[in-house]
């Protein structure tokens, strides 16, 4: 049995642990659902109430077995259909760890659910069936999780009870994913045979694959190393609200509040403040629970600056030697939400940490096959496809890579009309860097 | 050094940050406070976002008629301590005003008509955010529930057209008459609240605690003994210790047999559980399967 499931993740009111985001992709029917239904149940997050509602309703519907996959469709018209339409967020604890599972869908019309689902995730764990091997859409999770930069890839080839739990077809499929993830940008790839039906290691060790040494999927999940995932190394503080309360107490105070995007900030910092470009230091760290002597992600916390300058929301501060990419221009990688296709010289709201501005699409260089990864020139980007824009936007951008920051280096694209979010953009990198502030107006 | 937050902290970080959001982005947001557990972690979690400043948006309660006197007396303490200002809003206006129809029976109760009552406050105060504090934990149809939920200018929610919400990029933009309810705790499970109630020493109404109180017991559930609602032929109230996992309405919500006088032994009770929060004290979920996604549809919170 792993570690924590014993004590039912519920240990004592003042217990720490670590929070992991992760999550599932699969064709329909690869069992998605159920393996999810099984973490939750035999980590023991399911309760009674839930449980007879599912072993009502599989009764109802004739499914002959108890259907885990209940546990997780939630809107009615997903019930009717009995498919997962849209990313359902669940929790689950154990004793190391608190895990936010976002479960999105698989077909090709839902790239959208999986970007989404896929951009806060540390891990994401695919699901292979084991009869079926890899399909196109496997092909498609494994490269919208590189895309998106998810640190750690778990291959779940499922339902091994069906192949006589057989490790040649296991090693067949490690094989050819290991082949097809070598043309991909992925650090940590792990594969895992289980049966999410049975339950043959999920959360406890199969006996039927005792050829198989590794560790049971929660297992993993619990013990995988995420704290190096974060950029320590840039310092990036958006400036989300300036906070001056004007009050006799606090006549004088000026603090600008945030979240922590990279690097770790101290006290007497030495900082530059971009766009602007004025330097100071850092005179303090303030939280509601006192001083502190290091920021660092994904931390909320209040800077003092030791000089009185003009900064506002959507300024950046940074280590001077360290900057961000200054530029009006930029390239990246988009994938489209939205129902009208994006166009070359279309204009959207572009949201970046905490600024907003307009965007202009200068060209649309290509769109990416996500099936072959083929590059191949387009008109548009339709809905659920991904392709590499250049952009022109009418304020500076203070961006990163986004293969070296995903806070820093990732945008949303905004419909002016009807405000939807139409665009997820990943920053490949600047045209032209800017040294400051200037550069024609965006007409 | 390490530089991992406990995922308290982590939880805590990003409802900071939506709460920074949303006072950014939009022009006039409103907190609102049921005096339950969840908008008890969302005030201290507001102090954490705007302190040493004032909240820049008021406090608002729906206020039923038929709360628990406790729970009120526990809101007017908590705002007073604070110091923010609070707005009380009264399903009995509706009801005098004839925007809503007291329901009659038994099993009568005004959870539904509270829907009127805040949607009507919204449109009269110019609201164009409320944070509430629901989770995603509680109920299926929440799961899918974005942290910036909208709704159009009939408070609708409409689960098809919802908006990607991607890494900790939230958008809030809206035309005018409509408004978004934003959820800064929706990744916080129920026992996630009480660790962090109890992590931050927050006070919380008695009737999370064990109490001694007359109850009647209703489809396998005990409601509170009040001139609130009427007893069907049968019914006999009893003496019982209870405690409450929800505050809402006393016409629907429903206690459980508890000893527990502590935090510790609360958490330690709901830890053992096996049964939701909803599941065990809500009626009003108890009605349909679909029922709280039906509720949601019309603008109920
Ligand atoms: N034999 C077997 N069947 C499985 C396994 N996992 C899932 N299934 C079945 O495959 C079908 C699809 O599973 P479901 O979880 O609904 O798939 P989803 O569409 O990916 O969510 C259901 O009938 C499951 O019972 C497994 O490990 N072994």
């Amino acid at each position: 049995m792993a570690p924590g499931a014993a004590t039912n993740g519920h240990a004592t009111l003042t217990q720490t642990s670590e929070l992991l985001r992760f999550a599932t992709a699969g064709s329909v029917d690869d069992g998605k659902s159920t393996l999810i239904g099984r973490l939750l149940f035999d980590s023991k997050q399911i309760l009674i109430d839930q449980l007879d509602h599912v072993v009502q309703t599989s009764e109802r519907r004739g499914d002959g077995y108890v259907n885990f996959a209940l546990l997780t469709d939630g809107l009615r018209a997903e019930r009717e259909q009995g498919i997962t339409i849209d990313v359902a967020y669940r929790y689950f604890q154990t004793a190391r760890r608190k895990f936010i599972i976002a479960d999105t869908p698989g077909h090709e019309q839902y790239t959208r659910n999986m970007v989404t689902g896929a951009s806060t995730a540390d891990l994401s764990v695919v699901l292979i069936d084991a009869r079926k091997g890899v399909i196109e859409q496997t092909r498609r999770h494994l490269y919208i999780a590189s895309l998106l930069r998810i640190p750690h890839l778990v291959v779940c080839v499922n339902k091994m009870d069906l192949v006589d739990y057989d490790e040649a077809v296991f090693d067949r499929l490690v094989y050819e994913v290991t082949d097809w993830a070598a043309r991909l940008d992925i650090v940590d790839i792990t594969f895992i045979p289980i049966s999410a039906l049975h339950g043959d290691n999920v959360v406890d060790r199969s006996s039927a694959m005792s050829w198989y040494d590794g560790p049971p999927l929660l297992y993993h999940l619990e013990h995988v190393c995420i704290a190096p995932d974060r950029n320590l190394a840039d310092v990036r503080f958006p400036v989300q609200w300036v906070i001056r309360p004007m009050t006799a107490e606090h006549h004088d105070y000026r603090g600008y509040a945030g979240q922590v995007a990279g690097g770790v900030l101290r006290p007497g910092d030495e900082v530059v403040v971009l766009p602007g470009g004025q330097r100071t230091r850092i005179a303090g760290i303030d939280t509601y629970d006192g001083e502190i002597d290091a920021a660092f992600p994904t931390m909320s916390v209040t800077l003092r600056l030791e000089d009185d300058i003009d900064v506002s929301r959507g300024d950046m501060i940074c280590l001077a030697e360290d900057p961000p990419l200054v530029a009006r221009e930029i390239e990246a990688n988009v994938c489209w939400m939205g129902e009208r296709p994006l166009m070359p010289g279309g204009r959207y709201a572009i949201k970046h940490t905490t600024r907003t501005a307009r965007a202009l699409v200068e060209a649309l260089e290509h769109r990416i096959d996500v099936n072959t990864l083929e590059h191949e020139p387009a008109a548009e980007l339709a809905l659920n496809q991904i392709g590499r824009v250049r952009l022109r936007v009418s304020s500076p951008m203070l961006v990163d890579p986004y293969s070296r920051n995903r806070t820093t280096g990732s945008f949303i694209l905004m419909d002016e009309a009807t405000n939807d979010t139409v665009g997820a953009g990943m920053v490949v990198g600047a045209l032209r860097a800017l040294k400051g502030p200037d550069g024609p107006e965006l007409g | 050094m390490s530089y991992e937050l406990p995922h308290l902290q982590a939880l805590e970080a990003e409802s900071i940050h939506i709460f920074r959001e949303v006072a950014a982005e939009l022009e006039r947001p409103v907190l609102l406070f049921s005096g339950g557990k969840d908008s008890i972690v969302l005030l201290r979690l507001a102090e954490k976002a705007f302190r040493p400043a004032g909240f820049p948006f008021p406090i608002m309660h729906v206020d039923t008629g038929h709360n628990f006197p406790e729970v009120l007396e526990f809101r007017d303490r908590r705002i007073a301590e604070i110091g923010e200002r609070l707005i009380v809003s009264h399903v009995q206006d509706s009801i005098d005003a004839g925007r809503a129809v007291e329901e009659t029976g038994p099993r009568a109760s005004r959870n539904r008509l509270q829907t009127t009552t805040l949607l009507d406050a919204i449109e009269q105060h110019g609201f164009d955010a409320a944070f509430g504090g629901a989770r995603r934990d509680e109920e299926r149809a929440r799961a899918k529930e974005r942290v910036f939920s909208f709704r159009d200018d009939f408070g609708q929610w409409d689960p098809k057209r919802q908006r990607p919400e991607l890494w900790s990029l939230y958008n809030g933009r809206i035309n005018r008459g409509e408004h978004v309810r934003v959820f800064p705790i929706s990744n916080w499970t129920e026992l996630d609240v009480w660790r962090y109630i109890a992590a931050e020493h927050l006070e919380v109404p008695s009737i999370y605690f064990a109490h001694t109180r007359p109850v009647f017991e209703r489809d396998g559930m005990l409601y509170a003994h009040s001139p609130h609602v009427e007893l069907i032929g049968g019914e006999e109230p009893f003496e019982v210790s209870v405690r409450y996992r929800t505050v809402g309405d006393m016409t629907c919500t429903g206690a459980v047999r508890s000893e527990a006088l502590t935090l510790e032994t609360v958490v330690a009770e709901i830890a053992a559980t096996r049964i939701t929060e909803r599941g065990e004290t809500r009626a009003d979920d108890r009605v349909t399967e679909a029922a709280m996604e039906d509720r949601k549809r019309e603008g109920y919170f």
